[in-house]
């Protein structure tokens, strides 16, 4: 069946099956491979992208629920003002080692200052917890949140 | 008309050639240097015609970040900033690109990349230097030693030009045979905690390009329906349900029978199409034992007489003192399969080439391996063969099998085709966590002999377990007089001067496929040595540090190094003042040629539930080439070792792996670990291995600390959350 899809401020058509899920839309249909495939049981966050400015698994996101839905992946994240600086923050502090799960890392620490922009520790460990990365890279994840919140207030 | 100031612009020279200056250092020291496109000679530095100089990585990146320091040290020789080179990874050429550490073999691991790589890549840079500097020199009229490049720029008293403009005549120059390398004093970028990974934009803004990101025109995708039980084989398949899926294309039984490949137009076809296969195995020859037989079995081994004396001393002598001595410390461990899980499944790619050859795309962490595999299974012969090496999304050894496993999968998926369409073999998470390569589960049983005084009289250690490296090509080089080295490293080896002391390994029999894991045998021996030193000194009375440096006071430069670690890490940790409810536990361990102290700080007790507070990190890897890298791979290290042994392991029912995808092996998380605060020794020695030593103290560090805080329990089979501890 073919599905309208609002992504990154344009629409796209794709063939897809229902039942499909909207990270391999994104990866295979679409050809964007920013969103990244890690567990497919939305146990490790690496597929994060926005539905309506919402971090989801888009592993678990099944293509035909998403409708009117404005779709969001990291290849757009550098035109919002939270999404830049939270970019900005992980290049300053050099978060990533291997780097396969930071653009799900970014996407849900935008969804976390867009909702909480001084967020406390603790908020920042319960809100990314679901965001797994094998590199271990945690304390600067918690770094790079808090100082993307400075960017932002400054 | 609008003038673009690129990077590349600035290093433009006036010189409008082709010219394209290759450089690198044989292995025997000696230099040589090609031009254009002609046959070019061990290439590390390559500058093109328009001044852009380009790092040529042999090790691959998998995140410890070899693509920042093996470019930092061509730049610092050659004089740029970081912003003026770039880099790509080499080709898979082992007479080219072998790592030095490992002989004809073109590869990354044992933390070797820097530490072989650091003279090699510094000589690679000068040469270049000096080839550029000649023909300035020529150029000018002037005398070379008057010249020197900063920034690109090729200065002298007089003039100053971008060293583009000097790429073509340099390049018919010879090189130098001996180039002179920079002093240390002279270091800009050396050492310089303000320079910043070479890769972190392109993995925070989605266009880094791992191998599983690979779209080629036409492609396939394949995926492998394998037996439940390893070694099982297929004895016929129904993909019936199969062909209801939209995208799926064809099935067909590996020419080894080792499984089913799956081909679709997608991967969610694909997946989909697996999971309607229906497939009948011969599991005759597959393994059919339970973790628990392999716990009993290596549990026994530890009772009986040792396979191999690893000492090299007396058995009896030390069964002999400890029998005299006046209390006796004893204690037995077991540590389970782990998985490695990197955080991209595995996968590769394998498109046909115009000539009749193939490019493999995948994040190859040692080429040759598959280089071979592909020429053998494809029939073709290896310079018709290349490897696209591409970022890697993880590895902590699984990508390094000596087999090559999933190229070998790809290969032979790809031979089933008509070679038309490229064939991406992709593995699931379930793939990954089931198919795997384990960590062997190795047990060990220690006792400890003290004297009135507390002091060691005798250390008898017992080691049984699956040896990783016997039946692999490894084997000459690692295995000597039957003793897998991978197994014991750490033990008979230890710098502490043990008096009395028997090392014995006892090898178990295959109880499933394994696999060298993020620091190999010292991810088992450095947490029963350093668990042991810590019940020692509880038993003799003593503070952990201060008997612990009691053992390393005979002045070998290990025992110094070791040593100024511990006391470091207990300065920094502010070692016994800790308020009330903390406890701190330390351990210390020298892994791939690095000295490692950690001290863990925990809140509550292994019945209220542990939280890890903080990690205090001393690492000397000698020379830092680059702090902040060093940093973050001891950060992660840490979490690699902690993380595994709270609530990590692998188990087998009747040959069938337990666990099936995160939630049963469930990862570090960010409130794991509070805080890991790392502190790195500054040292002029050549620089050793930080990409693995993080991981060994780390669980002991855990462990000694819950001990104290726990009545001395002492947790001794992993992971931690099955055995009486709780973690909140």
């Amino acid at each position: 069946m073919t599905i309208s899809l609002n992504l990154n401020g344009k629409t796209h058509d794709v063939d897809a099956e229902p039942g499909t899920p909207l990270l391999w839309v994104i990866r295979d249909e679409l050809k964007m491979t920013g969103t990244k495939f890690g567990c497919g049981v939305a146990s490790c966050g690496a597929c994060t992208v926005h539905v309506d400015g919402e971090p989801v698994r888009s592993c678990q996101t099944y293509i035909e629920d998403v409708g009117e839905s404005e779709i969001t992946t990291i290849e757009a994240m550098s035109d919002t003002e939270i999404g830049a600086a939270v970019q900005q923050a992980w290049v300053e502090l050099d978060v990533v080692q291997c780097g396969y799960c930071q653009s799900g890392q970014i996407m849900s620490a935008v969804g976390l200052l867009t909702e909480n922009p001084k967020p406390s520790v603790e908020d920042i460990d319960n809100y990314m917890y679901g965001n797994a990365c094998r590199c271990a890279t945690y304390q600067r994840i918690r770094a790079g949140v808090q100082r993307a919140s400075e960017i932002l207030e400054a | 008309m609008t003038v673009q100031t690129t990077r590349r612009n600035f290093l433009r020279g006036g010189a409008a050639t082709a010219a394209v200056l290759i450089i690198g250092s044989r292995p025997d020291g000696a230099v040589a240097a090609a031009s254009g496109d002609k046959a070019m000679f061990n290439p590390f530095v390559k500058i093109d015609a328009e001044g852009t100089v380009t790092a040529i990585i042999k090790h691959f990146e998998k995140g410890q970040g070899p693509a920042t320091g093996l470019s930092t040290l061509i730049a610092e020789e050659i004089g740029l900033r970081m912003d003026q080179i770039e880099y790509e990874f080499a080709p898979s050429n082992p007479k080219i690109y072998n790592n030095l550490a490992f002989g004809p073999f073109q590869g990354t691991g044992g933390s070797t990349a820097m530490a072989n790589s650091y003279q090699q890549y510094r000589t690679a840079g000068a040469a270049a230097r000096e080839m550029l500097i000649i023909a300035a020199a020529q150029s000018w009229g002037v005398e070379a030693s008057t010249l020197s490049i900063e920034e690109g720029m090729v200065t002298g008293a007089e003039q100053s030009a971008p060293l583009g403009e000097f790429v073509a005549a340099a390049s018919s120059l010879e090189a130098p045979a001996a180039p002179r390398l920079k002093d240390p004093s002279e270091f800009r970028l050396i050492g310089n905690a303000e320079v910043r990974r070479v890769d972190s934009v392109i993995k925070g803004n989605g266009t880094a390009q791992f191998a599983m990101d690979v779209h080629l025109p036409n492609q396939m995708v394949a995926m492998i329906a394998r037996p439940e039980q390893r070694g099982g084989l297929v004895r016929s398949f129904d993909d019936n349900g199969s062909k209801e899926v939209m995208g799926y294309i064809n099935a067909a039984t590996l020419p080894n029978n080792a499984g089913v490949a799956v081909y679709a137009e997608t991967t969610w076809a694909a997946m989909q199409a697996r999971d309607a296969l229906e497939v009948e195995w011969d599991l005759d020859a597959a393994e059919a034992r339970s973790s628990d037989e392999i716990h009993s079995e290596i549990m026994a081994a530890l009772e009986a007489e040792p396979q191999y004396n690893v000492s090299k001393t007396d058995l009896a002598a030390t069964q002999s003192a400890i029998g005299d001595a006046a209390q006796v410390v004893e204690q037995a461990f077991y540590f389970p399969l782990l998985a490695h899980a990197p955080m991209e499944p595995l996968n590769c790619t394998i498109e046909a080439t115009a000539d009749g050859g193939v490019i493999l795309h995948d994040g190859a962490q040692m080429p040759t391996g598959p280089h071979f595999a592909l020429s053998q299974i494809l029939g073709l012969p290896m310079e018709k063969i290349q490897i696209n090496t591409m970022l890697a999304g993880g590895s902590f050894g699984r990508r390094a099998t000596p087999d090559a496993d999933y190229q070998t999968e790809a290969a032979l998926a790809f031979s089933m085709t008509d070679r038309s369409r490229p064939v991406k073999l992709v593995w699931s998470r379930e793939d990954d966590l089931r198919s795997g390569y384990y960590r062997p589960a190795f047990g060990h049983k220690v006792r400890v002999g003290l004297d009135a005084d507390g002091a060691i009289v005798g250390w008898e250690h017992r080691i049984a377990g699956q040896s990783v490296i016997k039946g692999t090509p490894f084997e000459a080089m690692i295995v000597h007089e039957g003793i897998d080295h991978s197994s014991v490293e750490g033990t008979a080896d230890t710098a502490y001067d043990i008096p009395n002391g028997f090392f014995g390994l006892t090898d178990t029999p295959k109880a499933t496929t394994t696999l060298w894991w993020r620091s190999v045998g010292h991810t088992h021996t450095a947490f029963v040595m350093e668990v042991m030193m810590d019940m020692a000194a509880k038993a003799a009375g003593q503070d952990p540090i201060e008997y612990r440096l009691g053992y390393l006071t005979g002045g070998t430069k290990d025992q110094q190094r070791l040593a100024a670690v511990l006391k470091l890490a207990a300065e920094k940790a502010g070692w016994g003042n800790v308020a009330e409810g903390r406890a701190q536990g330390i351990a210390v361990h020298k892994s791939f040629g690095s000295y490692v102290a950690e001290v863990v700080e925990i809140s509550g007790n292994a019945d209220s539930g542990v939280k890890i507070e903080n990690v205090t990190c001393v690492v000397d890897c000698g020379l830092p080439v680059n702090p902040d890298v060093i940093k973050a791979q001891m950060e992660g290290g840490i979490g690699y070792g902690i993380g595994h042994v709270m609530r990590d392991q692998i188990t087998l029912t009747g040959g069938a792996v337990d666990q099936y995808n995160f939630p049963d092996y469930e990862p570090l998380r960010i409130s794991d670990i509070a805080a890991i605060d790392v502190h790195i020794v500054p040292s002029a020695e050549a620089p050793t291995g930080v990409g693995e030593p993080g991981v060994p103290p780390a669980a002991p560090a855990l462990a000694n600390a819950i001990a104290a805080a726990s009545a001395e329990l002492r947790v001794s089979a992993m992971p931690m959350v099955e055995n009486c501890v709780d973690f909140v």
